[in-house]
């Protein structure tokens, strides 16, 4: 199927592409990898009437080391994250979840920001850099401001990006050394997960839930025990608790409270060993 | 708009709408039709072709993004009338039934082995993840992709 008709437009600069998202208003809409939009744009379930196109800002594809944390620029590909020795060297989760993502046909072309930006609650990165505990920065007419990860994913699809606001960079903390997991469970080669679990230890143990709700998540009721001390078996045992996931054709929502469990148990183990 | 690039080693351009896609600007613009289209969803791999040397989908690709960029679509992979080593391959081991998926299996393998030359079976499997075959229960193309690089070869 073909997207409805958009003008395009190549933005030349990170300024350019927020100038253009204020002169259009809702009527735009960035566009990076294409990887989340196209498709949507398919099936005219998106049908911008503007399209800018940020895909060709290479000075935002970038991974570097910036002292505490690493940063990484909004336009840096899945793949270029997967195969980043500086990433899988200080944030290993993040390098080691960029490389389950879909294929390498999508890896080759969709972004980290794009990922984020669309906040799908299905989706690999946002779980990623929750228990990174990493953050983002966002660019707009007045500047830039930095979002915790925490307070990015607002609700299905939704995110704290204002609509003439673009992702620039994204910071995630160092974690060499520090125990991590990424747990993804899907029935078939290629699927998103049916549910996942990233986790991250460290001082404040971190575990995020894919598909779990309507945004990717962390799961308040799993920190809290292992913060306290609780073994794996019984942090885990918590994992579902107060969560409201999705139901389709791959589980109802009770086979995923269990998955989580179960997820979330593997997770925090493999993390500890 | 006007879209111009390299398609198998040629400067190709066209008039196109910034909603068409690459694999329609291959296919319907340029008549190279080896290029497959299996499905609506981004899943089945049959449009692969490679941009700048990495596979990518090309029915989730627009041209207007390829603008300027260097396509090689199953058409250029053969040269001076010798098929690629893995269009033979795929031949001799019988990694192909209707062929239907075949364009993208090759695209994709070709661009698996250029950045995974020691690449094992269970990395051929997983490299070729977004490409689906109805045919061949996958075992004839990997070994193919096998015979050509990675740790088979
Ligand atoms: C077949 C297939 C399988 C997939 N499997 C998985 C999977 O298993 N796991 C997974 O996590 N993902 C999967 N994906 C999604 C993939 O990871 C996408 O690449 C990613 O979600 C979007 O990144 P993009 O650069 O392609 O963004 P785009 O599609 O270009 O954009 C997505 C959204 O983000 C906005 N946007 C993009 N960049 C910015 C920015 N810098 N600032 C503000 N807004 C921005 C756009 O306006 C748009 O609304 C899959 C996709 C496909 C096609
Ligand atoms: S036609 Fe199926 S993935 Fe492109
Ligand atoms: S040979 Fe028929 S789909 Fe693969």
């Amino acid at each position: 199927m073909i997207p409805a008709a958009f003008d395009y437009q190549v933005a030349d600069s990170a300024d350019a592409a927020v100038a253009a998202l204020v002169s259009h208003g809702d009527e735009a809409k960035l566009l990076a990898g294409g990887h989340s939009l196209i498709p949507l744009m398919r099936f005219r379930l998106a049908t911008p009437a503007v399209l800018v196109d940020i895909g060709r800002l290479s000075d935002l594809s970038y991974i570097t080391d910036a002292g505490d944390h690493i940063a990484i620029g909004a336009l840096t590909r899945h793949r270029d994250l997967e195969t980043s020795e500086l990433l899988g060297a200080q944030a290993p989760l993040m390098a080691a979840v960029a490389g389950q993502v879909g294929d390498p046909q999508v890896r080759h072309r969709g972004t980290l920001g794009g990922s984020l930006a669309h906040g799908d609650p299905a989706s690999d990165l946002p779980a990623a850099l929750l228990a990174c505990g990493g953050s983002l920065v966002a660019r707009g007419p007045n500047g830039d401001r930095t979002i915790d990860a925490a307070d990015f994913f607002t609700g299905f699809l939704e995110t704290a990006l204002a609509a003439d606001e673009m992702l620039t960079e994204i910071r995630v903390p160092k974690a060499a050394g520090i125990g991590w997991s990424f747990q993804k469970f899907n029935r078939r080669a290629q699927d998103w997960a049916i549910v996942g679990a990233a986790v991250q230890l460290g001082d404040a143990p971190k575990v995020a839930l894919i598909n779990m709700g309507s945004v990717p998540m962390r799961s308040a009721a799993v920190e809290a025990a292992l913060a306290s001390g609780a073994a794996a078996s019984d942090a885990a045992s918590v994992a579902g608790d107060g969560a409201e996931p999705p139901e389709d054709l791959n589980g109802d929502a009770e086979y995923r409270r269990h998955l989580a469990r179960v997820l979330v148990g593997r997770g925090i183990e493999e993390a500890q060993s | 708009m006007k879209v111009e690039m390299t398609v198998n080693g040629e400067s190709r351009s066209a008039d196109v709408e910034p909603r068409t896609l690459l694999v329609h600007f291959l296919r319907d613009d340029l008549g190279l039709t080896g290029t497959n289209i299996g499905c609506d969803t981004s899943s089945c791999g049959a449009c692969t072709v490679h941009i700048d040397g990495e596979s990518v989908k090309s029915c989730t690709v627009l041209a207007v993004q390829a603008d300027g960029a260097d396509v090689t679509t199953i058409e250029g992979l053969a040269g001076g009338g010798e098929l690629h080593p893995m269009q033979e391959a795929f031949m001799e081991c019988h990694g192909l039934q209707c062929g239907y998926c075949t364009p993208g299996m090759v695209m994709a393998a070709t661009s698996l082995l250029s950045e995974n030359p020691d690449v094992d079976e269970a990395g051929v499997r997983e490299g070729l993840e977004g490409n689906l075959c109805r045919c061949t229960g996958y075992h004839n193309i990997v070994k193919a992709v096998l015979s050509v690089g990675g740790d088979g070869s």
